[in-house]
């Protein structure tokens, strides 16, 4: 981690200065969390994966899926993505106003995309095809929604790091907590990209 | 100065003779070390052989590992030579002796799992003696209930329960399934065991080749009456099965869809039932969910996967 | 006095009934466990402990200290978990024809899923995590882990969900699935009461700790080893805690998912599992096992780096073959994800497919038994000494290998259409958990306690211990082998066969010489507290170690090491001490350390509370406890304070003690 070389006898270092800090393991670990988070949702996708045309006479992908609806759905995540892409680079910048705005766009973008797919849910439950119809609205459902339940987190975080950033601006902290966030939000836009390929394209396509 | 501590040699060597011994005693009597049936005798002499060729590298292992533990200990006189952490040709060794063994034991089971795949309808009732291509397998449906085994014989029209009776040296094909829980229908005498599993329907080849009364069991826990889920498997000659049939059929009884919903309700330590006639649906029916007249049928898949998956509705409206 | 809904609304589904009024046996235990308890209260209280213990230990996110909380948590689980077997032992012993043994076949049949399920759970991963999280920073010249509050979250966690275990001997029933809770059995329809709920809510909660401990470790060796130390340099423990560690990130949010879809079917009416409306109860078969599977390996990969250790400080040489030693652990790693159709061959998968996964299990083998080569040749042209940590590394190789053996027997199908679900097959998981696992926790908690403790433990006692569990083991599992070869299936509560029964005999026979090794264990440390002064180690070095943790004062001082060590060399204590480096004595600086918390115990109380109300349907508790955890979390992050310096002279008194006490020494 230091750039000097060491030579051979020496056996502790007592000549460097205290800021001889590890390097930060924070983001590794946080990567290494959301590598096991995609790992649970491996675990729906094959689920969805084995279940989805167990249909117990019920309603098909076909029958449901409305592809207009998924589409603005998709967008909205993936403007998103780009918003907090705008809110990183203005945090490189200093700029806390800029980034507190941005940051504020991409909550208001997640909630949307919550508040859509709350509206989709809705339509199909008025419908009669629930999450306990058969196992492939069960598995459905319960895919989509862990995916809207991260968002849903996603965007509580933003609201702490708002107020955090009011409180302490970009702290070294908060930077490090905003790139933790940053990875979190464009990991749920893949699988987002995962869930509306292999649920809803493939779906409506065989 | 001797080390308290290791075991001597002589306690070992005596350890070690007990152990064959022991396990060659519990051979006389068992089903498994002695079946009646060609399957689990093919089965047994895997296992024997197996054990084989893995003794020819544990058994040196186990030796090195008292040999070196003995003479490098502390107090001996053995060369001490610290510096010694590596060398290639020993690992070359090492790394190829296990590899050889699992070569072998690897082909062996690429031939021999699918030699004796429970779906591959049997080569031979017994060692030298080719199936006759022409003679068709007796044919017994298998269903595990809470917690009682049901077996029909399409063929003779006849259903028992918690008994089952095969004519000797003659090919069986089991299809099997179940009603609520997964079991294992296990005659350890007669082959290996396969899952019952409902809404899928598995599948078992066999050959009995010796007359005799055998147990027969399910091999997975299956909930409160699963310790006593046990069946009688009668071995006879093809005339005594024949006049088995004849008594049954004497008896009277159908299993038809009521008498089957009654015994599939949760019952526990079942005495041998017998019905003379039964529903020839029934079996399909009970495979595919749609017991109970009014409920629509799943399609059901043959073997592993798929679940219960009734058929697609083309262009139905939503219900 | 409350009418039907009022009392449903608070209480759920707990009733009077759920309490063992009408069962003895559970009545004593509650008996005795509350009188035990309450006098360890009473003590603590007497002695005016809590402050202490509170401060120094609960809140504490110092990787020592919280492995030594995951050591005791393991070991008071394993007294649990083995009454569970002795219970088992003695009911297969007399249960035979007429006699239908002493426990009703519903309390046997949450005994066996108990016991398994605490074994797994709440005592071999405690165990395993303990020593990784006490011995790999002090290995690889770290103060700490990565993430110490993570770390001490993830120890409360791991609590909450014993806690619900426990909990449930006395509330309630605990599931009957089996250790996995396997479906149909554990289905709603089936088991329509608390049983699974507990076995899940437990899980979940200590899977999350688990995880989270998985993810420390990993970045811990990464990102905070000595500079010097390559990563072919580091100790081999520290390689198979990275792979093991790795592997459980792999695993564990895979049985997150499924015990989550269990869930969501037995809370919410889905049909992941249920027999109709398209479920497949096969898919959490499938799922559990690719968790299940590896989950063994996480837990014998550490031990095998315990034997490493061990191996090469007894026989005063370097290990035999160090990288291949790291390459035969990673192959396992990677393997051991590629195999867990094996444990269900017989649902009928088709040739190819078990004949694929059968081979595949066997080529693990050849890895293993690379290693088992290598300790040997480790051994060879080594002076070995006999302590109690090299004996049970013996024990373990001649024992484990034999498992090893049985378990590639039953990786060929046709053998395993025999063997599966067989007492054969219970014999050999116990052949390699107690052959592999367990001799190596003991050879480990033999090995460290004077690095953690500053005193050794008794040799007699340990003695009795050491020959307890060989003997008991092999006194107890090879009649099962016997037996399974005789077709006799696991989990039964009674038989019927009588010639069987002498078998089952020595089998319990065996399992209470079992007890002596672990009562003798006991006894060691009570016995070893007490003549800590005699006993006492001021070298840090007792054994005459290789590897860095035995450069620090038994035990270390809370920051670990004065200045940051440097590493040259693959056993860099061994080295540091061959090339006469010496220890700084003077120009200490103030060092940077984490500051205790109370948060991770906080949440766990929370996440007990909403497991609790979650099993026993008392919905306002459940979203009291939710809200709170989320509450608590986002409160917790706006400490930003959460770190202190040790001024410079309380360095230097520390270690002018340390300087004073090695002088004395020589």
């Amino acid at each position: 981690m230091s750039s000097t070389t060491l030579d051979d006898r020496t056996f502790y270092l007592v000549e460097e200065a205290d800021d001889h800090h590890p390097e930060s393991g924070t983001l590794l670990g946080f990567w290494i969390y959301l590598m096991s988070d995609a790992l649970i949702f491996a675990t729906l996708f094959a689920t969805y994966g084995v279940l989805s045309g167990a249909y117990a006479g019920g309603p098909t992908q076909r029958d449901l899926f409305e592809l207009p609806l998924v589409a603005l759905n998709t967008a909205i995540l993936l403007v998103s993505s780009i918003t907090y892409g705008f809110a990183m680079i203005a945090m490189q910048g200093d700029r806390l106003n800029a980034t507190r705005a941005w940051l504020a766009v991409t909550a208001l973008l997640g909630l949307s995309f919550v508040g859509v797919e709350l509206h989709e849910f809705a339509g199909l439950i008025a419908e009669g095809a629930t999450p306990q119809r058969s196992a492939f609205l069960s598995s459905f459902f319960t895919l989509v929604s862990t995916h809207g339940l991260h968002v849903t987190v996603g965007v509580i975080w933003i609201g702490v790091m708002l107020v955090q950033l009011g409180q302490r601006g970009l702290h070294a902290e908060n930077r490090k907590r905003l790139m933790c966030l940053s990875m979190f939000w464009h990991f749920l836009d893949v699988v987002w990209i995962g869930v509306f390929t292999f649920v809803y394209l493939l779906g409506v396509v065989q | 100065m001797r080390d308290k501590n290791i075991p001597s040699f002589r306690t070992l060597k005596c350890v070690a003779l007990l152990v064959p011994l022991v396990v060659l005693l519990s051979g006389c009597a068992s089903a498994v070390l002695d079946p009646a049936g060609d399957i689990a005798r093919q089965q047994r002499d895997i296992i024997y052989f197996s054990t084989a060729i893995m003794l020819l590298i544990i058994v040196p292992v186990l030796v090195l590992i008292v040999v070196f533990a003995w003479r490098y200990r502390a107090g001996g006189d053995a060369t001490y030579d610290p510096d010694f952490d590596h060398s290639t040709s020993l690992e070359l060794v090492i790394w190829s002796a296990p590899l050889l063994i699992i070569i072998c034991l690897g082909a062996l089971t690429w031939w021999s799992t699918h030699l004796l795949d429970p779906f591959r309808p049997l080569d031979r009732e017994v060692a030298g003696k080719p199936i006759d291509r022409k003679a068709r397998p007796l044919v017994v449906q298998v269903v595990s209930l809470d917690w009682k085994w049901l077996f029909i014989y399409p063929e003779q029209g006849i259903a028992t329960v918690n008994e089952l009776a095969l004519p000797v040296d003659r090919q069986v094909r089991f299809d099997m399934t179940s009603t609520n829980m997964m079991n294992t229908f296990y005659a350890p005498t007669l082959a290996g065991m396969i899952y019952t599993m409902p809404g899928m329907r598995s599948q078992l080849h066999a050959v009995l080749n010796r007359p005799g009364v055998y147990d027969g069991l399910s091999a997975n826990y299956s909930g409160a009456g699963f310790s006593n889920m046990h069946f009688k498997l009668y071995g006879v000659a093809p005339r005594d099965f024949d006049a088995w049939v004849a008594r049954v059929k004497a008896g009277g009884g159908t299993l038809d869809t009521p008498t089957f919903l009654e015994i599939e309700k949760p019952s526990e330590k079942v005495p041998p039932m017998y019905f003379a006639g039964v529903d020839p649906t029934l079996f399909d029916r009970i495979f595919k969910r749609c017991v109970r007249p009014g409920t629509p049928c799943s399609t059901g898949m043959h073997g592993m996967g798929g679940g219960n998956d009734p058929q697609p509705p083309h262009g139905r409206p939503l219900s | 006095m409350f009418d039907q809904s009022t009392a449903r609304a608070i209480f759920g589904r707990l009733t009077l009934e759920s309490f063992p009024i009408h069962e003895p046996i559970l009545l004593v235990t509650f008996a005795v466990v509350a009188l035990l308890g309450l006098g360890i209260v009473g003590a603590v209280t007497k002695y005016r402990l809590w402050g202490y213990l509170w401060k120094e230990w609960f809140t504490s996110v110092d990787h020592k200290k919280i492995g030594i909380m995951y050591m005791i948590l393991g070991i008071i689980m394993l007294l649990r978990g083995f009454s569970d077997a002795l219970m088992m032992r003695a009911q297969q012993a007399v249960a035979f024809g007429a006699n239908q043994g002493y426990l009703p076949p519903h309390h046997y049949d949450q005994i066996f899923t108990a016991h398994g399920t605490i074994m797994i759970f709440f005592v071999a991963i405690p165990l395993i995590v303990g020593l990784v999280n006490y011995v790999m920073p002090l290995q690889i010249g770290a103060r700490d882990v990565a993430f110490p509050f993570l770390n001490n979250l993830s120890f409360w966690l791991t609590v909450a969900g014993a806690l619900l275990v426990m909990v449930s001997l006395f509330v309630g029933e605990f599931s009957r699935a089996g250790w996995l809770n396997y479906v149909p059995v554990a289905n709603l329809r089936n088991s329509p009461d608390t049983g699974p709920d507990y076995y899940l809510w437990a899980l979940q909660i200590a899977g999350v700790g688990t995880t989270l401990s998985a993810i420390n470790m990993v970045t811990t060796i990464l990102k905070m080893r000595a500079p010097g130390m390559a990563m072919m340099k580091m100790p081999v423990f520290c390689w198979t805690a990275l792979c093991s560690n790795v592997l459980a990130i792999a695993i564990f949010p895979v049985l997150t998912g499924a015990f989550a879809l269990l869930m969501l079917d037995r809370y919410a009416g889905t049909n992941f599992f249920t027999n109709d409306l398209g479920g497949n109860p096969m898919m959490y078969w499938n799922l559990v096992w690719i968790w299940g599977h590896p989950e063994v390996y996480v837990l014998v990969l550490p031990v095998f780096g315990i034997y490493s250790e061990i191996t090469s400080t007894f026989t005063g040489k370097r290990l035999f073959g160090y990288s291949s030693m790291v390459y035969a652990t990673v192959v396992i790693t990677i393997l051991s994800y590629l195999v867990w159709l094996h444990h269900f061959f017989t649902m009928g998968s088709g040739a190819s497919v078990n004949s694929f996964f059968g081979i595949a299990t066997m080529v693990i083998s050849i890895p293993t038994g690379a290693k088992i080569f290598n300790w040997l040749f480790t051994m060879y042209r080594g002076r070995i000494r006999f302590e109690l940590p090299m004996m049970w590394v013996v024990a373990f190789m001649i024992t484990f290998v034999v498992g090893g053996m049985t378990g590639v027997l039953l990786a060929v199908p046709p053998a395993d259409f025999v063997l599966h679900n067989s007492l054969f097959l219970v014999a050999h998981f116990h052949n390699v958990i107690i052959g592999g696992v367990v001799f190596g926790l003991f050879a480990g908690m033999e090995y460290w306690f004077p690095k953690a403790f500053g005193f050794r433990l008794d040799r007699f006692w340990g003695r009795v211990t050491f020959w307890g569990w060989v003997i008991g083991y092999w006194v107890a599992w090879t009649p099962i082998y016997i037996v399974g070869l005789m077709g006799t299936t696991r989990r039964v509560n009674h038989l019927d066969d009588p010639s069987l029964q002498i078998w089952f005999v020595i089998a319990a026979i065996g399992a209470v010489i079992i007890l002596v090794g672990i009562l003798a264990f006991v006894i060691q440390i009570a016995v070893s507290i007490k003549n800590r002064d005699k006993l006492r180690d001021t070298t840090g070095d007792p054994w005459d170690g290789r590897t860095l943790e035995w450069s620090t004062s038994s035990p270390p001082p809370a920051y670990n090491f004065a200045f940051q060590p440097v590493a040259h060399d693959l056993d860099a204590w061994y080295d540091m001490k061959r090339r006469g480096a010496r220890r700084p004595t003077g120009g200490f600086r103030p060092i940077h350390m984490p500051r205790n918390t109370g948060a991770g115990v906080i949440l766990s109380g929370l996440a007990l509370a909403l497991g609790f109300a979650m099993v026993w349907y008392i919905w306002w508790l459940a979203a009291v406890s939710f809200a709170g955890l989320i509450v608590t979390a986002i409160v917790h992050t706006f400490n930003y304070q959460r770190d202190y310096h040790i001024p410079r002279d309380e360095v230097a008194e520390t270690e002018g003690a340390r300087t004073e006490l090695l002088a004395a020494g020589t």
